[in-house]
């Protein structure tokens, strides 16, 4: 399998804050990498920076062989979903608007009728009735929101979703449909899939790969299945939750 | 050495705030110089267009006409009052026309806008920045200048001269109601008086003003709500940001293009 996204010695920092200290990372085609961490560790920085929305100070980031911020800027983010943690719904659109934002202008631009019915057809596709269509973002619950927020990342049929915190805010059941959405989606879309969280019910059911970052750097990334016996102090500490360890933990 | 130290310390200070001072200025004229390119470049978002133009025209009418409403009667009452020290009493209509097109009129409108507008925009801006509305937008492969920007710009440029327009004409109707009504002029030889001193450019320039302080006031605006803070006191901040910056500046443009008309 070729290598979808790949970063290696990536730096970002913000003032005297350095965040992301010398990333190395490859996320293979077709595959889902999660990412976790603890709070602030740069996660989503590392996100943001594969798609231009930060700019590294060091290192490079390819993406299918292309480097992220050369070529057409367009094209390149017409092969990424994003699922992003409060799901950043458009509160002046109604939530078919949401979906088919990507399908009612720029170059994927489809007539009203077909760009509602695809609307419509993903709301359909992340548990949700048409009638929902109509409503505005602030009309929905959480978990609701991102099941919006799911259905705008895939409208387009992107080749690469990126899933931000998909269950921050949401309780265990909630949690579990998305993460079990994310999935179904992720394999019947042959989607590359990287997603950063905490949680670790998230993360086994999500993932093939996991990546450990903490200090600013990938600490141990491995296949799922093998990530209990890891072995790494900071994968194992974070896995059982123990207050003792590598991460300190502030109190 | 401590009051040595001690200046040294005002001076940093001094030094500091000026540093930022211009830092903001630099920051200012970027975004101005990215909004007036995106102004020229497609896409062009013509729905965005059009809601901005209701929301930053239409709906600010009430508040530009019923200011200007009691401004005209209050200068009618002022330049009467005044101008009775100089048997002058006669001049009402033709300065409260040329008060308000060329100066009140604009700059009222402008400084209502301004609170009204630029507040409005920084903080839905600002809100959408929190909540990553404006990162999505990126994502969604939707430049944010072209998109939030550009429409809002564009709109409050070209609607403000309209608002000023119906603000004048508001305001010099206050005008006419007081004369005829508290100071004993005849209508008729009111509005004779009116139309009779009033130049095309004392209208024009005003009209001019208003375009130039629509734009100041949507820039701003959407400056301050893109450059926003994080969580609640961010966008605060913005929106307070946004309403000083825009009447300081109005003001300003005001004396310069005042300057550049008037002065001979």
């Amino acid at each position: 399998m070729s290598t979808m996204i790949k970063l290696s010695g990536v730096h970002k920092s913000f003032g005297d804050n350095h965040v992301l200290r010398g990333v190395d990372l490859e996320i293979t085609k077709g595959e889902s990498m999660v990412i976790i961490g603890g709070s602030g560790t740069g996660k989503s920085v590392l996100l943001k920076s594969v798609l231009g929305l930060e700019t590294p100070e060091k290192g490079s980031i390819s993406v299918d062989g292309q480097p992220a911020d050369q070529g057409d800027r367009d094209a390149f983010l017409a092969r990424f979903g994003m699922l992003f943690q409060g799901g950043a719904l458009f509160d002046s659109l109604s939530v078919w608007q949401n979906v088919a934002f990507r399908l009612l202008r720029g170059r994927l631009k489809k007539p009203k009728d077909e760009a509602r019915a695809i609307a419509v057809e993903k709301l359909r596709r992340v548990g949700l009735q048409e009638r929902v269509a109509d409503l505005y973002p602030a009309e929905l619950s959480g978990g609701m929101q991102k099941r919006v927020g799911l259905a705008r990342a895939i409208a387009a049929e992107p080749e690469i979703i990126f899933f931000d915190e998909p269950t921050t805010g949401l309780d265990p059941i909630m949690a579990g449909v998305i993460n079990e959405l994310i999935r179904e989606i992720v394999v019947e879309m042959g989607a590359t899939a990287m997603t950063i969280t905490h949680d670790m019910s998230s993360v086994r059911a999500i993932a093939d790969q996991v990546a450990m970052i903490h200090d600013g750097v990938i600490q141990w990334t491995g296949p799922v299945k093998k990530m209990e016996k890891s072995g790494d102090p900071f994968m194992d500490q974070f896995l059982h939750g123990r207050a003792e360890g590598p991460i300190e933990a502030v109190r | 050495m401590s009051l040595i130290h001690w200046f040294l310390q005002v001076l940093a200070a001094i030094g500091a705030s000026v540093t930022a001072l211009l830092a903001s200025v630099g920051r200012i004229s970027i975004f101005f110089g990215q909004t007036v390119a995106h102004l020229v470049r497609p896409p062009f978002y013509l729905k965005e267009f059009g809601q901005s133009l209701l929301t930053i025209g239409y709906f600010s009418l009430p508040v530009v006409g019923l200011t200007t409403l009691f401004t005209g009667g209050a200068l009618a009452l002022q330049i009467f009052a005044g101008g009775s020290r100089f048997n002058a009493e006669a001049v009402v209509p033709s300065i409260v026309a040329i008060g308000m097109v060329r100066e009140l009129g604009p700059v009222l409108a402008g400084l209502m806008v301004a609170g009204r507008v630029a507040a409005s925009i920084a903080a839905e801006l600002g809100t959408m920045k929190v909540t990553e509305q404006i990162d999505a937008l990126v994502t969604l492969s939707t430049h944010p200048m072209k998109y939030l920007t550009v429409p809002r710009v564009l709109a409050a440029t070209l609607v403000m001269p309209v608002l000023v327009l119906v603000g004048d004409t508001i305001g010099i109707l206050g005008g006419f109601l007081v004369g005829t009504t508290s100071l004993g002029f005849n209508p008729a030889a009111y509005i004779d008086n009116t139309v009779d001193f009033l130049e095309t450019w004392d209208v024009v320039s005003g009209l001019i003003k208003a375009a130039v302080f629509g734009f100041i006031v949507a820039l701003m605006g959407c400056y301050h709500g893109m450059n926003s803070g994080r969580g609640a006191q961010g966008v605060g901040r913005a929106t307070t940001n946004a309403v000083v910056s825009a009447s300081i500046l109005i003001l300003a443009a005001n004396f310069i293009l005042t300057q550049l008309f008037f002065a001979a």
